[in-house]
């Protein structure tokens, strides 16, 4: 049996002053990881929760993103024939051919201008998105310069107020609604109809830039593929909504996840530090109890598996306190570029308990390390010379 | 070699123990050819001036460290060749230690410091705990269990880790000035405790002292001086 456990909880008790050092280091490496970890995790959250998996978007072959696609009215039509889109009452196929801008206007937060995307719509785009809802006044009327703003855009820019008029695109436009779109990155953008939003920036009536489908089941993709793969009139790719969030998100999340662990393994090598030094403290000033238990019967591997112990003992204290101060920005919202898009997208910080648990495995790791040659000197300490030690 | 006179079972042999130390280029012979024997029941002080080698001697019969030469035998088992692993698992089962400053793991209790050693075998919790309810028993110390070192006398602290070192029922025990650090009463209390050991429970006892009184109760004295075994005294005090 092994030196118990007590014994190093005890101690870390009996010299808490010095354990704290390492404790508070550790805490801070672990609330910074767990803070870019949630920022990660929300910004991709909200990009993936603006796909439904009976949505499919479909651009233009080798188009990455909307921003550098184009598909023709012709192809729209087409597509929207297809059986395995799925159509309304009435018998009208339920898709929105879009296009989007980017439009410069103030923050309110700084005054400064920020992108912000507008989304030119067709009417049956809130159908086809039936997550997205009018929390307040109503939809644009088609053909009118009329915009509805996602609560987020509301909160972030200027002059989106309800009945207010902005300009841009070389025309004024009304706000005449405000829609929520449960915490998706629809909420960062505002919707108009389509054709207004062409003509304004001076486009064809018959070029889009995105058709979003909704599909007859999320299995239907695969037929529409197959239509799209056979037909040679069209020159389009189609993705599951959730599967072209998750690419999108997929540049900004790999980025603050780099910057994340850089920053958090710099801050941990320091952290390494205040555990070396609190262990090597507990191992000088315990050389006698040591060699006491050596000579007792225990034996080096049983003193370094304690001392180790001892160490991640410290470690998890640290990761726990580090957790719990970072808990508080779970839901906190928070602005960045979307740097596929270019414009301001908000999204809220999420805390989850994987990430919860990452930032412990982390701070064990961190107390793995610290413990590690404190250990092996407490074991390879020769007994008879340590039980002089006062 | 020095024999004792003594019709009992030899327990211990050591046969022309060196120990040397190097300090930079200088060598130190700390022990140059020691040899002697003892009985099992006997009790043993080493005595002699600082440097004079006991408290090596008392690590080596303890193999806490290994001699520079000789044999140590001890059951006719040399413990001077035995790897590290071995000696430690020896160590467990044969030997009981007790030193000047009791030693004992101050964030322990006085019942988990005597079963401390018990967790090394392979008995279970119900069987360590009337070990050391025994182990307290003898030492006078049933009405202490549960208090911390530092609520303990220094000869009821001492008294704590005769317990820790008899709770295994070890072959032997060695004791590094047990009483160098108790006053007058203390002192004579743990001797009377070690002589009641050897009397009444058979244990053998090697002691390293100072103090005259305290080698007064051994049954046989020897003597170091300059690393060598001087003389020897097996007579009564």
């Amino acid at each position: 049996m092994a030196i118990p456990i007590m014994y190093n909880i005890r101690s870390i008790k009996g010299r808490f002053s010095s354990a704290i050092v390492a404790v508070l280091s550790i805490a801070g490496v672990v609330a910074v990881l767990v803070a870019i970890l949630a920022m990660s995790r929300g910004f991709r959250e909200t990009l993936v929760a603006s796909g439904s998996p009976l949505n499919a978007i479909l651009l233009r072959g080798g188009a990455n993103s909307e921003m550098e696609s184009s598909i023709e009215l012709s192809q729209v039509r087409i597509i929207a024939d297809d059986p395995s889109v799925a159509r309304d009452l009435s018998g009208r196929p339920l898709y929105s051919a879009e296009t989007v801008v980017i439009a410069s206007l103030p923050l309110k937060s700084t005054g400064t201008d920020a992108n912000v995307q507008i989304r030119g719509v067709s009417r049956d785009a809130m159908t086809v998105r039936d997550n997205i809802r009018i929390v307040s006044g109503r939809l644009f009327t088609p053909g009118l310069s009329e915009i509805v703003v996602g609560r987020n855009a509301q909160a972030s820019y200027k002059g989106f107020d309800l009945g207010k008029t902005l300009r841009f695109g070389g025309r004024d436009w009304t706000v005449v609604g405000v829609f929520d779109a449960g915490g998706s990155a629809f909420d960062s953008e505002s919707w108009c109809d389509v054709r207004v939003l062409n003509q304004a920036y001076k486009r064809p009536d018959t070029l889009f830039q995105s058709m979003t489908v909704r599909l007859t089941a999320p299995s239907a993709l695969t037929a529409l593929k197959k239509t799209i793969g056979t037909d040679p009139r069209l020159t389009v790719s189609a993705k599951s909504e959730i599967a072209y969030y998750e690419d999108q998100s997929g540049m900004v999340t790999t980025l603050i996840n780099v910057i994340g662990f850089l920053v958090a393994g710099v801050m941990g090598i320091g952290a390494v530090f205040g555990a070396l030094n609190t262990m090597y403290s507990a191992v000088s000033s315990r050389t006698r109890e040591i060699a006491t238990l050596r000579a007792i019967g225990f034996s080096g591997g049983h003193v370094v598996v304690s001392f180790m112990i001892e160490s991640m003992l410290i470690a998890l204290l640290g990761g726990l306190a580090g957790s719990l101060i970072i808990l508080p920005v779970n839901g906190f919202t928070a602005s960045t570029i979307n740097w596929q898009t270019f414009s301001h997208m908000s999204f809220a910080f999420s805390v989850t308990p994987g990430i919860l648990i990452s930032g412990i495995v982390f701070s064990l790791i961190l107390g793995l390390i610290g413990g590690l040659f404190p250990a092996i000197r407490a074991a390879r300490t020769p007994i008879a010379t340590a039980l002089r030690e006062l | 070699m020095e024999n004792i006179s003594n019709p009992k079972e030899t327990l211990i042999t050591l046969i022309d123990i060196h120990k040397n130390y190097t300090r930079g280029s200088e060598t130190i012979d700390v022990l140059k050819g020691v040899n002697l024997s003892i009985c099992k029941g006997d009790f043993a002080a080493f005595m002699g001036p600082s440097g004079s080698g006991k408290t090596t001697l008392l690590n080596l019969l303890g193999g806490l460290d290994v001699p520079s030469k000789g044999q140590i035998l001890i059951e006719n088992e040399d413990i001077a060749r035995m790897p590290e692993k071995k000696l430690t698992d020896w160590r467990a089962r044969h030997v009981g230690f007790i030193f000047q400053l009791y030693n004992l793991i101050p964030v322990m209790t006085a019942f988990q410091n005597v079963e401390l050693p018990l967790l090394l075998t392979r008995l279970s919790k119900k069987e360590r705990r009337r070990h050391v309810e025994t182990a307290l028993a003898i030492v006078g110390l049933a009405d202490r269990m549960s208090h911390y070192p530092r609520q303990l006398s220094g000869g009821q602290e001492q008294r704590v880790a005769i317990a820790r070192a008899i709770v295994t029922d070890p072959t032997f025990l060695l004791c590094d000035e047990p009483t160098g650090d108790l006053d007058r009463k203390s002192a004579n209390e743990i001797l009377d405790l070690l002589t009641r050991l050897v009397n009444e429970h058979e244990k053998t006892v090697l002691m390293v002292t100072h103090d005259p009184l305290a080698a007064n109760q051994a049954k046989v004295r020897f003597h170091l001086e300059k690393g060598e075994l001087a003389h020897f005294d097996g007579g009564a005090a």
